[in-house]
């Protein structure tokens, strides 16, 4: 494992215990709102007038941000991971039936890949989102729907290169039916692309979640998302600007540490996996 | 001249597959124009009748290709809520978008290869360290966080801690509303509006150049012609310039293409912060109106804007790259 490996799985371990841990032993509901006027807005490290302490200061409705933050990184965590998963197991599936079986499945996948690449991911996203209604499942499936081209093509390119080779056509000598040398013997060498890919997908789809939640058509208040607490701050910014940017800094954290994570474990496979640079939020 | 035949015939086919695509994911949502368009009082006879009117009760083929056609002739329909034609409404919020993501790509391609030709020359030095750091958390940042933040420092927290004034940037609108200018007097205002959404949103893109950047020109640094360059005494900077960078030139082109759907996404969030009646913020209040055409319109442009510079990234890699050209 290197330093960066490390320190990166180091981060997102400790986001992921955070978001599980505090806001079920903290002592502050994150979600309802009591003491208002004695408790809003109140700065990093300081207390309220109730005397409890904020390690991040309070929103405008007196709620602990420390703990909202930790609460919302359960949300954004889990649409990321729950969203890239599905859509990188969608890429598999339409990569290695376009791969194995080619002919018009082939050019059909492919087709409706680079339609679905030529607009932009976001655009793409604000196009369901208007479509359907808002709300936390419309983002995954959105996410996951949107998310599969690139895995797809990657899977595609290495289930053609096992195609050709001697020990494919030799498990179907034994008597393997194409399915099952597909599944047992193929798709197992193309998996490592797979994971990467989905794994650097992570960190875009919490970018594009809160994004969305952002502009008000992703998770909706009260349940709270990164992107929807940044936007609880944007018109406090110049007044109490701790509300906007704590959770952006956690947001950052986190995106930085799935960035990372990917690019190591990509630098291991040196050259399979192209940079994921496109799509940002 | 075969090879732009067959580039620009791709291109077109893939603009019809976006097209198509849209088409059919309206088709697959709930409801229809009837549903929005007709009073909430009215008789579903009237709901009929609209539908009659509006073309939707004929076989769907029979409606894509009247859409099509329609498309064809610069037809994009009407908007819902403003009662006017798309077309007009997102060509006249195309410039502003246009002034934005041109800067931005302009900005984030110079400063991203000088940021990395910079760290690739002091490798493993404190600046190459602290810019590695620098790029890799912009480079996770999300544009709209970037953009509260420097709204937050540039119009109020630095001028409290007590740097200039000129320091001082707006931070909504394209001009001030109060400004009487007009022609080329109301450029200075423009520009001074500009700083900040430009430079938020060149900000993120030249991140994630300056890390690939960085990469590429220390793998042409070790390569043997560099070596033998040097040799012949050449300074560095001849050596960077004429040599290491014309060769990294090509695959950063194709990197600064991957960065343009960014900076479209970007474009939508940047615009909505710093109040900018581009195609974002036009695309993001036909959303919350349910406004379909429009959102369909700005959807077909955002499409064509990605493809059309793909197409056009290629001649460029043709006119930086003379081994493309045999």
């Amino acid at each position: 494992m290197t330093r960066t490996e490390r320190w990166a799985g180091g981060l997102l371990v400790a986001l992921v215990a955070g978001a599980i841990i505090v806001p079920a032993v903290a002592r502050q509901d994150p979600l309802a709102i009591d003491d208002v006027l004695g408790a809003r807005l109140v700065g990093p490290l300081s207390s309220d007038d109730a005397g409890r302490f904020h390690l991040l200061g309070t929103d405008r409705f007196g709620r602990d941000l420390f703990v909202r933050m930790m609460l919302a990184g359960r949300l954004s965590l889990a649409i990321g991971v729950v969203g890239s998963a599905i859509a990188g197991l969608i890429g598999v599936a339409i990569g290695a039936a376009a791969g194995w079986w080619r002919g018009a499945l082939d050019r059909t996948a492919m087709a409706v890949s680079d339609a679905m690449l030529a607009i932009p991911r976001l655009i793409l996203l604000l196009l369901c989102a208007a479509l359907w209604r808002p709300g936390t499942t419309t983002v995954v499936v959105v996410l996951a729907a949107t998310g599969w081209m690139g895995v797809a093509r990657l899977v595609r390119a290495e289930v053609i290169g096992a195609r050709g080779q001697q020990w494919s056509d030799a498990a179907q000598a034994l008597g393997g039916t194409p399915l099952r040398v597909l599944v047992r013997h193929v798709l197992p060498n193309a998996l490592g692309p797979a994971i990467v890919a989905t794994t650097l997908g992570v960190g875009n789809a919490i970018l594009l979640e809160s994004g969305l939640a952002f502009l008000g058509l992703g998770v909706q208040p009260p349940a709270p998302s990164w992107g929807n607490m940044i936007a609880g701050g944007r018109d406090l910014i110049v007044t109490a600007p701790w509300v906007a940017i704590a959770p952006g800094v956690a947001l950052i954290l986190t995106v930085l540490g799935c960035t990372l994570l990917g690019d190591a474990w990509r630098d291991r496979l040196a050259g399979e996996v192209p940079s994921a640079l496109a799509d940002r939020a | 001249m075969a090879y732009l035949a067959r580039r620009g015939v791709a291109a077109l086919g893939l603009i019809w597959l976006v097209l198509t695509f849209t088409f059919l994911l309206l088709q697959a949502a709930p409801g229809d124009a009837a549903d929005l368009l007709v009073a909430p009082d009215a008789t579903p006879e009237a709901a009929m009748q609209l539908r009659q009117e509006l073309g939707l009760d004929r076989p769907l083929p029979q409606q894509y290709g009247r859409w099509l056609a329609n498309l064809l002739r610069g037809d994009l329909g009407e908007s819902f809520r403003r009662r006017e034609p798309v077309l007009a409404i997102l060509t006249s919020a195309l410039p502003v978008s246009l002034w934005l993501g041109s800067m931005s790509l302009l900005l984030t391609f110079v400063v991203g290869v000088a940021v990395g030709s910079l760290q690739a020359a002091r490798k493993d030095r404190w600046i190459d360290r602290l810019l590695t750091g620098l790029t890799t958390a912009v480079y996770a940042a999300p544009s709209y966080w970037l953009a509260l933040t420097a709204v937050a420092l540039f119009t109020y927290g630095l001028s409290k801690m007590g740097a200039p004034t000129w320091l001082r940037l707006p931070a909504f609108g394209l001009t001030s509303p109060a400004s009487e200018a007009t022609g080329l007097s109301v450029l200075p205002d423009l520009l001074r509006h500009s700083v900040l959404p430009i430079a938020v949103l060149a900000a993120v893109g030249a991140a994630g150049i300056a890390r690939y950047a960085r990469t590429a020109v220390l793998d042409l640094a070790r390569s043997e012609w560099v070596r033998t360059a040097r040799a012949k005494g050449l300074g560095s900077g001849r050596v960077m310039f004429r040599h290491i960078l014309a060769n990294a030139l090509p695959p950063l082109v194709v990197l600064l293409m991957l960065a343009l759907p960014g900076v479209v996404a970007g474009s939508v969030f940047v615009e909505s912060i710093f109040a900018w009646p581009g195609m974002g913020r036009v695309m993001l209040e036909a959303i919350s109106a349910r406004d379909y055409p429009v959102v369909m319109g700005a959807t077909v442009f955002y499409a064509a804007i990605v493809v059309l510079s793909n197409a056009a990234s290629d001649l460029l890699l043709h006119a930086v790259d003379p081994r493309r050209r045999v």
